[in-house]
């Protein structure tokens, strides 16, 4: 390992089991992760395919630290600038602001809280220069993203996720992405509920902030559709709480073929 | 001391009590001989002497409310019904006594009134202590006085329409503020005229066990607009202390009348308030009521649509924490034809607080064709919490249309999880939810008003 590829960054996922409190009954916990390992460096883009409650989503949540997922087992590490982070018992919030973003598979609405709000918010945290975004450049920022999204200026003034139809709350957050520039990006089923226009609308703007930042990016998907926009460097097939295969972007269109019976059995 | 506990124990910023001599105080305690001696110290027409003197007995003979919260805990012996803070009504600031206008300089009183306001009024303890209106409204007729003041210097405009709103008998509450009123605004404001910016009147009880008992007529004349916006706020002290306000506002043909309330009593003070607007025809009357303060508040606001096509709309906000409750609402009669109405009351309870609604909508024989839509929602924090939600509906003619809505929340952990998850921590993120859940009445507000009660409600979620 040579010097430079060393102070890459990366998020490095080794032997995690989460588990997850059962609905019908808090006291039973439902394994959902059973040893999954993966690493993901900046510059790269991994997808997670899998079927219906293999723990795709599971996986991601737990990432980003939702409470409900509770890590039985396992690290989840970061590695900026050569040093490294242990992510386990990090809030949310923490892992947000160390550089973790997720968009969700169904977007949350919190009614009367505006995305402008939010973001101003956000941003006067972590701007503690004081050559901070004034307001109107942000403004500025926003509406210019707004615009490569094809989403009305007007989304910034009303409530987060309020009122806006499926595929334009898969744009916001892809919006709020490019707005909160993080290095380790989940996208959890962003490609679900797109028309084609909109699909490439949000594939464009993925690729193109992946052009400029390089962060890392994993992509959790169904179809093989999104990736024919946007190519990954490694394709992972997670069934039944495990990785059970890893390859190129051509694994994806296998499965898209065969089905994941099929590839399970290769 | 007393501050120095309370600033430990509370974030409530206006807590703080000033040492003044006041010019009067009467003892504690409440009977017809102190009834009397309030309106000869005010040297008022005889009317006004036996029209006190008849609202005492009413008081005397009423019993408490028998809804809501208990009242049991009000000691009607132990409040002293009158203090004359100085000699008279100042209308210049530079008059006021050094130790009062340090009072209001610290609550941020006169930077309020430089720019934003057509005029403004202060009351401390029972008495207006200062009253200003631009020139130009005054030279346009437009009269904004101390109401003692209205009676001196208006009585005839004053005895045809005060307490014909709420007459004393109302409840026992505004039996109690007819037999000792002292203090609030007379406002008149002649046919067609518009008062761009809003006439302002704040509120501080100071002393302990205090009643203050502050008394609003508004008329608001033919084709005339009017925004009118009050504040309160007290010191904290173990013992409680009252307010019971009576407000009357009468909104004629074509005009408009916004009345804005933000009461941040400490939670001392009982806040039994009556308050109540007739809007004749094609007038538009609108409640913006918000409560945070006060041990137990008692608030009603009522527009009686009298007359055809007229129209009115409650907006209100309540917080409770700690044990306090906010029993309010709204009423709405609606009389005449084609009249409209909306009421929207957003609660916010926490700890042991109980932030309630209760509201009355009416539609009488004659009000063909109105229409109301009430929407109510409760915000509750804590599992300790409370709120009720009682609304009531009487439709007396078929063609009026009636829709309520209630809904109750409770902090959403999906939602704490996308907030966090953008990297606002837990508890910036509960109070952005409560924020947001609030903000369709606070964005309602003068801007000040509107900044002061979002840093409460960062407060009030800690």
């Amino acid at each position: 390992m040579n010097a430079k590829s060393s102070k890459k960054s990366s998020l490095i996922i080794k032997n995690l089991h989460v588990e997850t409190e059962d609905k019908t009954n808090r006291l039973v916990k439902k394994a959902i992760l059973k040893g999954v390992d993966l690493e993901i460096k900046e510059g790269e883009i991994h997808a997670i395919m899998g079927p219906n409650g293999s723990g795709k989503s599971t996986l991601l949540n737990a990432l980003m630290g939702h409470p409900q997922y509770q890590i039985s087992d396992g690290t989840i590490q970061i590695k900026i600038d050569g040093e490294s982070k242990k992510l386990n018992e990090l809030k949310a919030d923490e892992r947000a602001n160390l550089g973790l973003f997720m968009a969700f598979q169904h977007p949350i609405e919190v009614p009367g809280l505006s995305f402008l709000h939010m973001l101003r918010t956000i941003k006067n945290l972590k701007d503690t220069d004081p050559e901070k975004q004034s307001l109107e450049s942000l403004l500025e920022e926003l509406k210019a993203q707004l615009k490569k999204l094809k989403i009305d200026e007007q989304a910034l003034e009303r409530g987060i996720n309020e009122g806006f139809s499926g595929g334009e709350k898969k744009k916001l957050e892809i919006f709020q992405m490019k707005i909160l520039k993080p290095k380790f990006i989940l996208l959890d089923e962003i490609d679900s509920g797109l028309d084609i226009d909109a699909l490439k609308i949000v594939a464009e703007n993925i690729k193109e902030f992946f052009k400029e930042h390089s962060p890392a990016i994993i992509i959790v998907t169904h179809y093989a559709r999104i990736l024919k926009f946007i190519s990954p460097d490694k394709v992972h097939i997670l069934s039944h709480g495990k990785i059970v295969k890893s390859g190129g972007k051509s694994l994806a269109h296998t499965l898209e073929k065969h089905g994941y019976n099929e590839v399970n059995k290769q | 001391m007393d501050q120095k506990i309370n600033t430990l124990f509370t974030n409530y910023k206006y807590g703080f009590h000033t040492e003044t001599k006041s010019k009067l105080v009467i003892p504690k305690g409440l009977s017809e001989k102190i009834v009397r001696q309030i309106s000869a110290i005010k040297e008022e027409p005889e009317w006004m002497t036996e029209y006190r003197v008849k609202a005492y007995k009413e008081f005397v003979k009423r019993p408490l409310p028998s809804f809501g919260p208990s009242l049991e805990g009000i000691d009607f012996e132990d409040i002293h019904y009158y203090i004359r803070p100085q000699d008279k009504t100042q209308n210049k600031w530079e008059d006021v006594p050094a130790e009062i206008k340090e009072t209001f300089d610290k609550l941020g009183i006169p930077e309020h009134e430089k720019s934003m306001l057509a005029g403004s009024g202060a009351q401390f303890e029972s008495e207006m202590i200062y009253h200003s209106i631009k020139e130009s409204l005054s030279k346009k007729g437009v009269i904004f006085d101390s109401i003692d003041q209205g009676l001196k210097k208006h009585p005839e405009l004053f005895k045809e329409y005060f307490g014909t709103i709420i007459p004393y008998n109302d409840n026992k509450f505004s039996a109690l503020n007819s037999a000792v009123w002292s203090g609030g605004s007379f406002i008149y404001i002649p046919k067609n005229t518009y008062v761009d910016l809003p006439l302002q009147a704040y509120f501080r009880i100071n002393t302990e066990s205090m009643g203050q008992f502050e008394r609003t007529l508004i008329i608001a004349d033919e084709g005339s607009f009017l925004h009118y916006i009050e504040g309160c706020t007290a010191p904290t002290y173990s013992k409680d202390s009252l307010h019971a306000a009576v407000v009357e506002i009468i909104v004629k043909k074509n005009a408009h009348v916004q009345y804005t309330t933000v009461q941040n009593w400490s939670n001392n003070v009982y806040n039994l308030v009556t308050k109540r607007a007739y809007a004749y025809e094609n007038a538009e009357m609108i409640w913006l009521d918000c409560n945070v303060g006060s041990k137990i508040t008692m608030k009603y606001p009522a527009i009686y649509l009298v007359g055809d096509n007229s129209k009115g709309e409650i907006k209100s906000l309540a917080m409770a924490k700690d044990h306090q409750c906010q029993d309010t609402g709204g009423k709405i009669i609606h009389i005449g034809k084609n009249t409209t109405s909306k009421i929207i009351a957003k609660s916010i309870s926490k700890d042991f607080g109980n932030a309630s609604y209760r509201g009355l909508v009416k539609a009488t024989k004659s009000a063909r064709g109105s229409f109301n839509y009430s929407k109510c929602d409760a915000l509750i924090l804590s599992k300790d919490a409370r709120s009720d939600t009682i609304p009531k509906i009487s439709i007396d003619d078929p063609t009026a249309s009636v829709a309520h809505e209630a809904s109750i929340f409770k902090i959403d952990d999906s939602q704490l999880f996308y907030l966090m998850s953008r990297g606002l921590s837990h508890d910036t993120s509960v109070s952005e939810i409560v924020n947001g859940f609030a903000n369709p009445i606070v964005s309602e507000l003068p801007m000040e008003y509107a900044v002061e009660l979002k840093r409460l409600l960062e407060i009030e979620t800690e």
